[in-house]
């Protein structure tokens, strides 16, 4: 390992042991980050599809998923531009309890997670099942902003906080792995910050 | 897509460290192991503690694509920033720094398209990459560039600005040669500087990149046609 002379940085012992490799807590702050403008989209325009290697593809309305067994991320979000935030708070519902009633085939294997802007994001199918992914409208308990991908957004917080699609509006399951906007321009198609899969290769 | 890819972390010198203005310095980079970026890519720079800890930021690149296997990336020191805090207090020419790079394949001009690139503040950065590969090139008729800031003193790369495809807008003080009276860019900064089948490049703070894409949708200027870097606080 390479020192850099005389940094002393705000490491040691005081460390959080929260913070992955690289990152650092940015506190109460919340940076946007998208690469498109941002869109206006109104709840009642909002849909979320599952599609694709499922037996009963599905829309849900905003209505219809609001109705849908409430479920809450409490914990850390982390990007791969380095900011984590520690101890947030999401609510909406769980994507297995979506993925229960559309039913993965057995020959699913990853998703493509899309958004009315037409961002998307790939990722293995068991990173978004076994309670470690929602669609989420509510953070810390009031309406998730636009700027956040509201009104609701993919979260899938034990990934890089890119995986989380804002606006999200479906998920497609396929039989392989397909990369998605960031990843084909470079960033690692998993993106665990433990590993700091941050870019392809890595 | 021909995209380069950030290979490992790399040493590279400082050679050079300049003001561009209060609050933000360039540093002129050799790259021990260098590789032709395209404008608009960016590297991160990471510092290492004795004690293992590490601090990464990512910084766009100032100069436009070369062989000279050097880069320039400019640095706003930012209140609390731990990364550009060090950089400007600390780092003088001869050092080493770990960096890698380039990355990046979104928010990228390749050199030969029609290109409106609008910036506020510090995301002026990227996009001088793409002025300066446009104007070395010679391929100027192809970039308009609007780059809005507060007042003069905080114009980066004042010598380069502005010109005849680059045109400064400043809000809040103007100099007294500028017939333009200070105020926020508005849609005829931009209608001005509209080319027929541009792609927009927008860059700086989130509120300025709304701003803009919103005065953009009200010009008809296609959502599909616009890239947006978000500059967060990246201390």
């Amino acid at each position: 390992m390479k020192f850099t002379r005389e940094f002393k940085g705000r490491g040691g012992a005081g460390r959080d042991p929260k913070l992955p490799p690289g990152q650092y807590d940015i506190g109460s702050d919340w940076p946007v980050l998208s690469a498109e403008a941002t869109p206006d989209l109104a709840t009642a325009e909002w849909t979320f599809a599952i599609e694709g290697l499922v037996r009963n593809p599905l829309t849900w309305t905003w209505d219809e998923i609001q109705a849908l067994e409430p479920a809450t991320y409490e914990g850390d979000i982390h990007c791969v531009t380095t900011w984590s935030k520690l101890g947030v708070s999401f609510g909406g519902v769980s994507v297995d309890t979506l993925l229960a009633v559309a039913v993965p085939l057995p020959s699913a294997s990853h998703v493509v997670a899309y958004s009315h802007t037409g961002y998307t994001t790939n990722l293995p199918l068991g990173d978004i099942t076994g309670n470690k992914a929602w669609v989420v409208w509510e953070y810390d308990g009031r309406p998730l902003e636009v700027a956040h991908g509201g009104p609701a957004r993919l979260l899938v917080p034990h990934l890089y906080f890119w995986k989380s699609a804002k606006w999200v509006a479906g998920l497609r399951l396929l039989d392989h792995d397909e990369p998605g906007f960031w990843e084909v321009n470079g960033y690692h198609d998993r993106g665990d910050p433990w590993l700091e899969q941050r870019y392809q290769g890595d | 897509m021909d995209l380069p890819t950030p290979g490992p972390w790399q040493v590279a010198t400082v050679e050079e460290v300049s003001k561009e203005t209060q609050r933000a310095k360039t540093f002129r980079l050799r790259l021990s192991t260098p590789s032709r970026h395209l404008a608009g890519q960016h590297y991160v720079v990471r510092l290492t503690a004795e004690d293992g800890y590490t601090a990464s930021r990512s910084y766009s690149i100032a100069s436009p694509p070369d062989d000279s296997g050097e880069i320039e990336i400019t640095v706003e020191r930012l209140e609390h920033g731990e990364v550009s805090s060090y950089l400007h207090e600390v780092v003088v020419p001869g050092d080493e720094l770990e960096v890698r790079g380039p990355i990046g394949g979104w928010f990228v001009w390749r050199g030969d398209t029609p290109a409106l690139l609008v910036a506020g503040g510090s995301g002026l950065v990227p996009l001088m990459s793409m002025l300066r590969l446009a104007r070395r090139s010679g391929r100027s008729e192809l970039v308009h560039l609007v780059v809005s800031v507060r007042s003069p003193c905080e114009l980066y790369y004042a010598n380069e600005l502005p010109g005849r495809e680059a045109t400064v807008v400043f809000t809040r003080e103007a100099p007294p040669a500028c017939d333009r009276p200070p105020g926020r860019l508005g849609e005829d900064d931009l209608r001005r500087a509209l080319l027929p089948d541009a792609i927009a490049y927008v860059c700086g703070s989130s509120g300025f990149a709304d701003h803009v894409t919103s005065l953009l949708a009200r010009l008809g200027f296609p959502d599909e046609r616009i890239r947006v870097e978000r500059f967060g606080p990246s201390g």
